[in-house]
């Protein structure tokens, strides 16, 4: 857990650096197809990056969160 | 009740009724302290802090221009302007909230412009963006009173078609059937802005972020209902699924695509999310939260939220081109979902609708307003007068005076022919875009100097007026202002560039020039802040 959590700004720079480029989706610009019948791949596509930021910044507040309460006690910010 | 109009003026009356209720309220909790009117004394938890924060980013645009917009552009705007801010607005609570709100909290700042002023140790800064910030949110106030009165008129067509002043004719003499008789948008602009004024003068933040959360339950519950009442009446099939298919399969190929969508313009619009970075409103209510830990769920949930709000408008959007001619649709994109609503399902719907859009037009509005009270009484009086000088009471007198004033000023601003501002929208977050490399450099590079900031904010403001300049050279029938790109010749090809990415890149490259020929604070300064 020590171990993941040096590590962890890194993975999540990572992270967000493949969602901004899966973003670019080049491969789906002028693709009609129509996802389960009804959703435009693109759409489809976009939504998936949505919940892949939901599960990125999910593991952002595991692993690579800046602070913690018990720090900003000591600190006597709160 | 079957008169025309009048169940919408009825459920928007109660809507906004239920909205004094919870301002008076929450004003019964009031401290009588400057903290408590402006932050909420800090007691703001996880839930009420995404439910605020994600209703002061969403405008009446999530809701009309989304679908607007994808009828024009097709479904390319969901990642030109939803996914990225799901990544980005996230992004951006990550790096900057968190960070900011621990400094905030230790060194006791309400504002953006305190915070700036303390670490730069410079007066300067202060002064020079006191009017920038001011005079940006401006515009994006008067876009929110204008959509207010316009959402409240359209929705209410044919209430009192016999009272001069409801009366609306087109050039040819023939009363407007979608406006006519409808309540006339000076009359609906200032009741949006006393409702929004009564709960933030008695409510303050605590108020505000109540009727924030309970506005942006309002409209992410009323956008997915219409969603689907509209699928099932459009659609004409038996099942849900057999109605999506069905207006799937009716829309040209070229809406269901990016044929017509620059790649370039599309990648660039990256950067235009990056405005919340340097949002005075959302400053503000990032210093309400009660610890560093109540960021988590926004950060978490901000994408999921904008996902729910933004799919079912883009659908709907796209479903519109694809409809038969017959169906007369209106000629601006931006009405086609009350268009949609009005005619597709009954006034029932119609009025709740029109709450859910008045909720997210009020829940941007209360934030910018009491925001600029905060300004004023932080950043002018207070800084100009001393800190010991006033009372906690006058402070909080001051504030709410200020509030008054700028209600005021924007409600008359928006009796101006000013219906261009809409196009100001996106230019308004290009320039909040172009001065978030100054608070990330404040916050993460202990080489900047106030110079370099000074600097920066001077090449922000100075391009964005160039490209603001030359886009008001764009022909209206080419869009205006609004269509202004820049063009990038490479290799024999041209390439379409979002204005922010010069705004952006000139203020950061002047900013990090002068920061490393001019002194920095003092080590004792930068201790404070990186120490």
């Amino acid at each position: 857990m020590k171990a993941s959590k040096s590590r962890g700004p890194v993975i999540i720079a990572a992270l967000v650096l493949l969602l901004l480029i899966l973003h670019q989706d080049n491969w789906f610009w002028t693709d009609a197809t129509l996802v389960f019948g009804f959703i435009p791949i693109a759409l489809f596509w976009h939504a998936c990056i949505s919940m892949a930021a939901v599960a990125t910044w999910f593991l952002a507040t595991r692993i690579a969160w800046p602070l913690s309460d018990d720090v900003e006690d000591h600190e006597g910010g709160v | 009740m079957d008169h025309p109009g009048l169940p919408q003026l009825i459920i928007i009356l109660v809507y906004l009724g239920l909205l004094l209720a919870l301002g008076l309220f929450s004003s019964r909790l009031f401290k009588g302290t400057k903290e408590d009117y402006q932050v909420a004394s800090h007691s703001i938890g996880p839930f009420l802090l995404l439910m605020s924060i994600f209703g002061t980013t969403m405008t009446a645009f999530a809701l009309v221009g989304s679908s607007g917009e994808a009828f024009r552009e097709g479904v390319g705007v969901y990642g030109m302007l939803a996914s990225s801010s799901g990544i980005v607005h996230s992004l951006c609570f990550f790096l900057i909230g968190v960070k900011v709100w621990k400094l905030a909290r230790r060194h006791k700042y309400t504002t953006q412009i305190e915070f700036f002023r303390d670490r730069l140790d410079s007066d300067f800064v202060g002064y020079l963006m006191f009017p920038i910030l001011v005079g940006l949110v401006i515009p994006y106030l008067l876009i929110g009173v204008i959509s207010g009165g316009a959402v409240i008129q359209s929705l209410t067509g044919g209430l009192a078609p016999d009272l001069p002043m409801f009366q609306v004719f087109d050039a040819e003499g023939d009363a407007n059937p979608a406006l006519h008789g409808g309540v006339p948008p000076w009359l609906g602009s200032m009741v949006i802005c006393v409702v929004v004024l009564v709960y933030v003068f008695f409510g303050g933040m605590r108020g505000t972020t109540w009727a924030n959360t309970f506005q942006t339950l309002v409209f992410m519950i009323l956008g997915v209902v219409t969603f689907f009442v509209i699928a099932n009446k459009l659609g004409g099939q038996e099942s849900l699924l057999d109605n999506l298919k069905t207006l799937a399969n009716s829309v040209p190929e070229d809406k269901v695509t990016r044929s017509e969508m620059s790649k370039t313009k599309f990648f660039t619009y990256l950067f235009i999310p990056l405005s919340v970075g340097m949002f005075p409103h959302l400053f503000q209510h990032w210093m309400t939260a009660k610890s560093s830990d109540a960021f988590k769920l926004p950060v978490v949930c901000h994408p999921f939220f904008i996902m729910i709000v933004w799919v079912p408008c883009v659908l709907v959007g796209i479903w519109a081109t694809g409809l038969p001619a017959d169906m007369h649709l209106p000629a601006n994109p931006n009405t086609i979902l009350p268009f949609l609503v009005k005619t597709q399902t009954g006034p029932i719907l119609g009025g709740f609708l029109a709450a859910g859009i008045l909720a997210a037009i009020m829940s941007s509005l209360d934030s910018q307003f009491l925001c600029i009270g905060t300004i004023f009484n932080n950043d002018v009086v207070t800084h100009l007068a001393g800190k010991d000088r006033f009372s906690d009471r006058q402070q909080v007198m001051f504030t709410r005076l200020f509030i008054i004033g700028i209600v005021a000023i924007t409600y008359f601003l928006s009796l101006g022919n000013v219906r261009s501002v809409f196009a100001l929208g996106v230019w308004c977050f290009s320039g909040f875009s172009a001065l978030f490399p100054i608070v990330v450099a404040a916050l993460y590079w202990r080489g900047l100097s106030a110079a370099g900031a000074i600097s920066g904010v001077f090449a922000a403001i100075t391009s964005w007026c160039i490209l603001f300049y030359q886009g008001t050279k764009v022909p209206l029938e080419q869009g205006g202002l609004s269509k202004f790109v820049l063009e990038l010749p490479l290799g024999g090809e041209s390439y379409e560039l979002m204005p922010v990415v010069a705004m952006m890149l000139s203020s950061t490259v002047t900013m990090i020039l002068v920061s490393l020929v001019t002194p920095r604070p003092s080590e004792e300064k930068l201790e404070k802040f990186f120490g």
